[in-house]
C-alpha cells in the first residue's frame, strides 16, 4: 500500500508543459558553416567572435559525442535541430518592456516569473530568455547605478565586446568537449554578468531559460565575471513544454572570480522531464565551470535538478588562486525513466585550496542517478583539502543510484575525505510519521526534505522555499 | 473504550513464509484502566501493540477491534492517530535533517486540524512544548535537533513521552517503553505517563519487567504467551511473575 502511495506522489504532472502561440522567426533545421554565418549576422556580430564560432565548428566536426556516462539515450541528429528560433517582434530588439509582445510577458507570468515593473520579482532581477534570444532584462537602470553589468550575451557583444573578447572561452574553452563544441558554434544568447570592483550586487540576479518551439536546440551562454572583491548571487531557472519528441540543451556556463570575489551560482532544473513511459523531455548536456583566478576567491555552485529526461552535467571549479575555496551542493531527483548523470569536479591548482562536496541523490520509480565526481589536486597545490558527501536515496525498488567518486591526489600534503550512503526511504519512517498523525504524503516529503537540507540551505532565501514546493511535485506518487 | 476480540495475525518474512504470531487474543479495556501486558521474548506483545496502530507488515486473519466504536482496524495509521491511538516506539525512528520541533508542531498541528482547531504559531507552540519539556526532563536543546536523531536510548524514550503529553491521545500504548532506561530516566517517564492518568484515558503497558509497574501502577495485568493471553490478574500478578519466571505457567 505504502508503494502504491509512493507511486501516486511521483507521478504528479508537470505544471509548466504549456505552449506560447507566438509567430516565431525560425532557420530551417540543419547545421553548416552557412547557419553559423547567419546566427552571427543576424546577431551584427564582430569578426573575431564569427571566427572564433566557425573554428568552433571546424573543431566539433572531429569529436564524437561523450558515451561513458552511465545515460542510455538514442542517438541525436543534429541535422534535424533548428539552432535559431526568435519570437517575432514587431520592433528589432524592444528597448524596454513596454515594446515586449505581450503574449511572452503572459508566458513568463504563468511561471511565476513577472517581468512587468510594477510586479517584479521584488529583489531579483531577471534576464528571461525565450528559444534563442533574450526578451527582456528586469532592474537595468538600478544595476547600472551600482556599476553592475547585467544583460543578454548579445547586448554584451555590442556594448562590451573587449570583455566578451578577453573572457569568452578561458574555462570552457571551445576545445572542452563534443557538447561545448557546439555550444561555441551555434549559441544564440544567454546572459552576460560584470561586477566591477568592490562592489556587492545589491540584489540577486536570475535568469530564467524558456523553451517554446519545437525542434529546436536551446544553446545559451553564461559568462560571469566578479572582478577583485565583488560578490555576486546568481540563479537560473529552466521549464519547457510537454512534447513527445526529444529537445536539445546544450548550454556553457563560465564563471571567472579574481581576487578575493565571492560568486555563488544557484540552478533550479525543471526542464520537461518527459512522460512516465519516458517519452519526451529535454535531453540536458551542459558544461558548467568556474575559475578561481584570484587569491582568497570562492566559487560555489548550488543546483536543484529535478527537470531533464537527460541530465549530463558536472558544475567545476578550477582553483588556481592561493586559498580559493570551491563549493558544489547538489540535490538530483530522478523519477519515472529520467536519468541524471550529474556531480563536479574539484581542481586544486594553487596552495591551501579548499573544496566541499555535498550531493544528494534521490530516485523514484524507474529513475537512474548518478554521481560521478573529480577530486584532482596538482603537485602545486600545497595542503590542499577536500570533503565529500554524497548520499544517495531511493524511493522505489525499481529505481537505481550509482556513484562513481574518483581522486587524483599528486601532493601529499593534501587532505580528503570521502563519506557516502545509500537508504532506502524507510517504511519505519513512515509509519513512524503516520503514527503521528502525518498523512503518508506528507511524511514522504518531510523525510525527502529533510535528507536535501543540507543542500536547500545554501540556496538563496527567496528560492529554498521554491525548490522545497518543486521537490514536492516532482515526487508526487514516486516511493515504491 | 476498546474491545478486541478474537484477533489473528500473521506476518510474511523475506522468504515469503507465512508465521503466524497471534492467535486469538481478546482484550476489553475501559475508559480510565491501565492495562500491562508482560510475557516473554517473541510472545508476540510487541507485534501487539504495533498492529493496534495500523503497522501494515502484519496481516489480521481473524478477528476485530473496536475502538470507541469504530472499526479500528479499517483505518489507516494517521486515522487511528487522529482517533487518539499512539504508540510509543520500543525503538523509535531517526529522521535525518527534520529539525524535532518541527515535527512535533507538524504532527501537532495536523492532528488539531482534523478536531477543526486553528493551528498553533511557533511562538505559543514553543511555551507549550518547553512546559511539557520539563515534565519529563528533558534539554530544550533536543528542539533543534533532528528527530531522534544522536540520541541515546533515555532520551529517545522521553522524546516519545513527550510526543504523548503534546498530542494528548485517548489511547496510549507504551511499546517497552522502560528498556535500556536508568531509574532516573524511568522515573521522570513514569511521572510523564501518571500526569496524564485522568480517569478517561487509557494505557496499554508492553514490558518485560515488573520494575516499571512500580511507577505506572495498572489496574489489570495479562501474561501473553504464544501469541495468546494465558492469564489474567491484578497487579499481584506482575509480582508473581518477577518472583517465578514464566515457566511455571506453561504447566
Amino acid at each position: 500500500m505504502t508503494n502504491q502511495f509512493i507511486k501516486e506522489v511521483v507521478d504528479k504532472s508537470y505544471a509548466y508543459g504549456f505552449v506560447t502561440p507566438i509567430e516565431s522567426d525560425n532557420f530551417a533545421p540543419g547545421l553548416s558553416e552557412e547557419v553559423i554565418r547567419n546566427i552571427s549576422q543576424r546577431k551584427n556580430e564582430p569578426d573575431f567572435l564569427l571566427q572564433w564560432r566557425l573554428k568552433a565548428y571546424q573543431h566539433w566536426l572531429t569529436c564524437k559525442p561523450p558515451r561513458w556516462a552511465h545515460l542510455h539515450y538514442p542517438d541525436i541528429d543534429y541535422q534535424k535541430i533548428i539552432y535559431y528560433s526568435a519570437p517575432k517582434s514587431k520592433k528589432n530588439a524592444p528597448k524596454n518592456l513596454s515594446e515586449v509582445d505581450p503574449q511572452l510577458l503572459e508566458t513568463y507570468k504563468k511561471l511565476g516569473i513577472p517581468l512587468h515593473e510594477h510586479e517584479k520579482l521584488a529583489g531579483v532581477a531577471v534576464d528571461a530568455v525565450f528559444d534563442s534570444v533574450s526578451v527582456a532584462t528586469t532592474y537595468k537602470e538600478k544595476l547600472k547605478e551600482a556599476g553592475v553589468i547585467f544583460c543578454s550575451f548579445s547586448e554584451a557583444v555590442q556594448t562590451h565586446p573587449e570583455l566578451i573578447q578577453k573572457y569568452l572561452g578561458t574555462v570552457v574553452p571551445y576545445r572542452d568537449n563534443f557538447f561545448a563544441a557546439l555550444n561555441s558554434a551555434v549559441f544564440s544568447d544567454g546572459s552576460f554578468v560584470y561586477i566591477p570592483k568592490g562592489v556587492r550586487c545589491p540584489m540577486e540576479l536570475s535568469t530564467y531559460f524558456r523553451i517554446n518551439a519545437a525542434n529546436t536546440g536551446q544553446f545559451e551562454r553564461t559568462l560571469i565575471i566578479a572582478d577583485d572583491h565583488s560578490y555576486v548571487s546568481y540563479l537560473e531557472g529552466c521549464t519547457a513544454p510537454m512534447r513527445d519528441e526529444n529537445q536539445l540543451h546544450a548550454a556553457v556556463v563560465e564563471l571567472i572570480a579574481l581576487d578575493n570575489a565571492q560568486i555563488k551560482y544557484s540552478t533550479v532544473q525543471n526542464w520537461y522531464p518527459g512522460d512516465e513511459e519516458g517519452r519526451g523531455g529535454i535531453f540536458n548536456f551542459v558544461t558548467k565551470r568556474g575559475a578561481c583566478r584570484g587569491k582568497n576567491s570562492k566559487i560555489s555552485w548550488t543546483q536543484i535538478e529535478t527537470g531533464s529526461a537527460i541530465t549530463w552535467k558536472y558544475p567545476s571549479v578550477i582553483l588556481q588562486g592561493e586559498n580559493s575555496v570551491g563549493e558544489f551542493y547538489s540535490v538530483a531527483l530522478t523519477n519515472h525513466r529520467q536519468q541524471a548523470d550529474t556531480g563536479t569536479k574539484m581542481i586544486h591548482i594553487g596552495k591551501n585550496t579548499r573544496s566541499t562536496i555535498i550531493s544528494k541523490g534521490i530516485s523514484a520509480g524507474h529513475g537512474q542517478n548518478t554521481y560521478r565526481g573529480l577530486v584532482r589536486v596538482l603537485p602545486t597545490a600545497h595542503a590542499a583539502r577536500n570533503f565529500t558527501q554524497c548520499d544517495s536515496l531511493l524511493l522505489s525498488s525499481t529505481c537505481g543510484a550509482h556513484t562513481f567518486p574518483c581522486m587524483e591526489i599528486k601532493n601529499p600534503t593534501a587532505k580528503i575525505e570521502h563519506e557516502a550512503s545509500t537508504s532506502k526511504i524507510g517504511e519505519d519512517q513512515l509509519f513512524y510519521c503516520r503514527q503521528r498523525g502525518l498523512k503518508e504524503e506528507d511524511a514522504v516529503s518531510m523525510i525527502v526534505n529533510g535528507f536535501c537540507k543540507q543542500v536547500f540551505n545554501e540556496l538563496p532565501m527567496e528560492f529554498a522555499v521554491e525548490a522545497q514546493k518543486l521537490l514536492e511535485v516532482s515526487l508526487e506518487g514516486s516511493v515504491g | 473504550m476498546l474491545a478486541i476480540k478474537n484477533l489473528h495475525v500473521c506476518i510474511q518474512d523475506e522468504k515469503e513464509q507465512v508465521k503466524s504470531i497471534l492467535h486469538g487474543v481478546d482484550l476489553t479495556i475501559h475508559p480510565g484502566e491501565v492495562h500491562a501486558i508482560m510475557g516473554p521474548n517473541g510472545s508476540g506483545k510487541s507485534t501487539f501493540a504495533n498492529v493496534l496502530a495500523g503497522r501494515d507488515q502484519f496481516q489480521v486473519t481473524d478477528g476485530n477491534v473496536l475502538f470507541n466504536d469504530n472499526d479500528l482496524l479499517a483505518l489507516q495509521p494517521e486515522e487511528r492517530a487522529a482517533l487518539g491511538v499512539f504508540l510509543a516506539f520500543q525503538y523509535p525512528i531517526e529522521i535525518p535533517g527534520v529539525n524535532n520541533m518541527y515535527f512535533l508542531r507538524t504532527a501537532l498541528n495536523s492532528l488539531r486540524k482534523i478536531k477543526n482547531l486553528p493551528p498553533l504559531d511557533a511562538m505559543d507552540f514553543l511555551a507549550l512544548v518547553k512546559t511539557k519539556m520539563r515534565e519529563v526532563q528533558m534539554d530544550e536543546k533536543f528542539l533543534h535537533r533532528a528527530v531522534n536523531e544522536g540520541f541515546s536510548g533515555g532520551e529517545k524514550k522521553r522524546n516519545e513521552v513527550l510526543q504523548m503529553l503534546l498530542l494528548e491521545p485517548q489511547l496510549c500504548i507504551l511499546d517497552e517503553t522502560d528498556s535500556g532506561l536508568d531509574v532516573d530516566a524511568l522515573q521522570a517517564i513514569a511521572k510523564g505517563v501518571n500526569s496524564l492518568r485522568d480517569g478517561k484515558r487509557s494505557f496499554i503497558v508492553v514490558t518485560h519487567y515488573q520494575r516499571l509497574l512500580d511507577y505506572i501502577v495498572p489496574d489489570v495485568v495479562h501474561i501473553m504467551a504464544k501469541g495468546k493471553i494465558i492469564k489474567s490478574g491484578d497487579k499481584s500478578l506482575a509480582l508473581e511473575i518477577e518472583e517465578k519466571g514464566y515457566g511455571w505457567l506453561d504447566s
